[in-house]
């Protein structure tokens, strides 16, 4: 069957006999098992990139399906109706609604996340510290459907007065307008967002500042500087990195969190100037809330949106390499 | 180990002058009646808005203050502790509640009753009812995904860290960082349009496992490829100094320094996808019966049973879905401290 040679992610699969003879001959001896083994672990680098070009191009060839038969443009229509007759779809509120909620998540949580990082690492009472790193490092264990039930059944009947709070007195911005209306909203959903990508980031970071050589504390102490100052100048810059590709590990999560966002967002095809109207939509919410009724073209519309966001990550990710591979001599696992 | 610095506080001319160490919490305490004061006088309401008043006059109080006696830098280092630890409380209350209402709502129905039977004959509007057909799903799905993701997993590691030189090795490091960042909803959408719309398959157990595998092996080799760099080169070194071949140093020396790691990484990967929803949601479908063939026919999960109880909206469906959260976190926390107890019990002494 030529099933079993399709699927993408079969067992240790050994990779053709494994004849790579490029840089050996230089090192030296080859043993056998030496081949082997190298064959082994080589194959299962490569077969992780066939499965990434496995997913573009699978991807790809079903949005490309859903895509053609498209009678509206696919990135300016605001509306959803891939199986009316013309069919017409577009992404422009999804994308607006990602972008947007994930925003207000990094906003609020990276801040908060690296102060919690630093309290744990260079404020807390030693006795308090390590237990405190232990118990977020259970929370970032806690699956994204948890965050979701109790978003929906606890944190949204809450919000209630800090939504009145904000409409009183920031109203008047226009954005954080309230016209009453359960708070359903992509505000709600960025502030779930940010509650569930915050021990991540916490976590990342928290490693991160543990890693800084003692010299530099040491050496920063004895030239007379505060503990804010140690920070400043060894910690914060030794770990910027790791910091910065904490936050990214985070806005992954947080673009493409579906199960939360399902729950606590009431979905609509509208943009709204305020984002503390219910309404809106993000890429993954969408997936999930369609494709139980949609039928061959509504899921290939819905692969055509998954697309888009797997593009999206893959954008963050990269800009999040770039700035790690910039900054490399800071992040030395070997410093 | 920087508390050193307030601690002496009449230590010759070279310092200085210090606030004392109750300084903070006078302050805290006069902000916080000050706060509460103003707010009742101007008929404030919220718990935010007082609350807010009083954490504005702490830090800048504590900030004037600072600044008269101790100078500008103390000053900045006081508002900087505060900040800290305001960011800190701020986050604990969320966290703190999910913990709580998940408990206290989930003990309520959760028995013995409930974890060893399905939904199979039970209304989704009535109470009764259990999640052994999802537990079992979940335990099928992600022990497949596990027998797939942890030989792939390591042996990548194993190949970045030991052998990797050349475009190849950094290919494959780019495209595991980008595969890190995978959306589990597109996972899902890839096997769903190769597996389900092109090669025509089912809704299936394994066909989820499938999306699982592909959102685990990155984490399990992030993981193994970190504990891998721990390792000593002299271990390495001194290994094939003796003339063992670079595979069984591999496999004699690397991997048993580094397998609490590894072990811990792997379960902590578990747990991540086994509370994965999506990805299931697309492809496994969902049943109220019990299905204990991953390879045929849709299948239950634990996270998709909370999910199918929530959208069904009524009271006991609640109650459900609260217990099956219970029941999923106890079984991620149980994989996170075994994970943490194998990675203490197995660590190299000189480790850190």
């Amino acid at each position: 069957m030529d099933i079993t040679t399709q699927k993408p992610a079969a067992p240790p699969a050994p990779g053709p006999a494994a004849p790579p003879p490029d840089t050996r001959a230089a090192r030296g001896v080859t043993r056998p098992g030496d081949r082997i083994f190298l064959g082994l672990s080589r194959g299962s680098g490569i077969l992780v990139l066939v499965l990434m070009a496995a997913i573009a191009a699978f991807l790809t060839y079903r949005a490309s399906l859903a895509i053609s038969k498209d009678e509206a443009n696919f990135f300016t229509t605001f509306e959803w109706n891939p199986s009316g007759l013309p069919p017409e779809f577009g992404i422009a509120v999804l994308a607006f609604g990602t972008v947007v909620s994930s925003v207000v998540a990094m906003v609020i949580a990276v801040p908060v996340a690296v102060a919690i990082a630093l309290f744990i690492t260079h404020y807390a009472p030693r006795r308090l510290g390590g237990p405190i790193g232990y118990v977020i490092d259970l929370l970032a264990a806690v699956p994204s459907i948890v965050y979701g039930l109790w978003g929906a059944l606890v944190l949204v009947p809450h919000l209630d007065g800090l939504y009145g709070w904000l409409d009183d007195y920031l109203g008047w911005t226009g954005i954080l307008e309230w016209n009453d209306g359960a708070p359903r909203s992509l505000f709600t959903v960025g502030i779930l967002l940010a509650v569930m990508i915050l021990p991540i980031i916490t976590n990342v970071s928290r490693e991160v500042f543990r890693q800084v050589p003692r010299m530099h504390e040491e050496a920063a102490l004895a030239l007379g500087a505060t503990r804010w100052e140690v920070i400043r100048m060894s910690v914060l810059p030794f770990g910027r990195s790791g910091v910065i590709s904490a936050s990214m590990l985070g806005l992954g999560r947080a673009l493409g969190e579906t199960m939360a966002v399902a729950m606590v967002l009431s979905p609509s095809f509208t943009i709204s100037a305020s984002l503390l109207d219910p309404g809106g939509g993000t890429f993954a919410q969408n997936i999930a809330g369609k494709f139980n009724e949609a039928t061959e073209m509504g899921r290939d519309a819905l692969i055509a949106s998954g697309l888009v966001l797997f593009v999206i990550t893959l954008l963050v990710n990269g800009a999040a390499r770039l700035i790690i591979a910039r900054r490399k001599e800071y992040s030395g696992a070997n410093a | 180990m920087t508390h050193t610095i307030d601690d002496t506080r009449r230590s010759g001319s070279l310092r200085g002058a210090t606030l004392p160490k109750w300084f903070p919490w006078a302050v805290a305490g006069a902000s916080a009646a000050l706060g509460y004061g103003i707010s009742a006088a101007a008929g404030l309401h919220s718990d935010i808005q007082w609350a807010l008043i009083a954490a504005l006059l702490f830090v800048g109080g504590s900030f004037a203050v600072s600044a008269k006696v101790e100078g500008r830098r103390q000053a900045r280092d006081r508002t900087a502790t505060s900040l800290v630890w305001v960011a800190f409380l701020l986050a604990v209350i969320p966290l703190a509640s999910l913990t709580w209402e998940t408990v206290k709502r989930g003990i309520e129905v959760l028995d013995g009753y409930f974890l060893t039977h399905s939904m199979g004959v039970v209304a989704d509007s009535e109470p009764g009812g259990g999640i052994y057909h999802a537990l079992l799903g979940t335990l099928e799905q992600v022990g497949l995904a596990t027998a797939i993701s942890v030989p792939v997993g390591v042996l990548t590691a194993i190949y970045l860290v030991e052998y990797g030189r050349g475009r190849l090795a950094k290919a494959v490091t780019f495209f595991v960082d980008v595969m890190t960042g995978i959306p589990s909803i597109v996972a899902g959408l890839f096997v769903l349009s190769l597996w389900i719309l092109i090669l025509g398959m089912g809704y299936s157990g394994f066909a989820g496992s499938m999306a699982l595998s592909i959102l685990m092996i990155p984490v399990v080799v992030r993981s193994t490829e970190e504990m891998l760099k721990l390792v000593p080169n002299e271990l390495r070194e001194a290994s094939l100094a003796l003339g063992v071949p670079k595979w069984r140093t591999i496999l004699k020396v690397v991997l048993p320094t580094s397998v609490g790691g590894i072990t811990t990484g792997v379960m902590l990967a578990i747990a991540r996808i086994t509370g994965e929803t999506a990805p299931v949601l697309l492809l496994v479908w969902g049943t109220n019966f019990i299905n204990a063939n991953p390879f045929q026919d849709p299948q239950a999960s634990l996270p998709m049973y909370i999910y199918l109880q929530y959208t069904n909206g009524s009271e006991a469906a609640y109650d459900r879905a609260w217990a099956a959260a219970l029941t999923l976190i106890a079984f991620i926390m149980i994989l996170n401290l075994v994970a943490r107890g194998i990675a203490r019990w197995k660590a190299p002494k000189t480790g850190r």
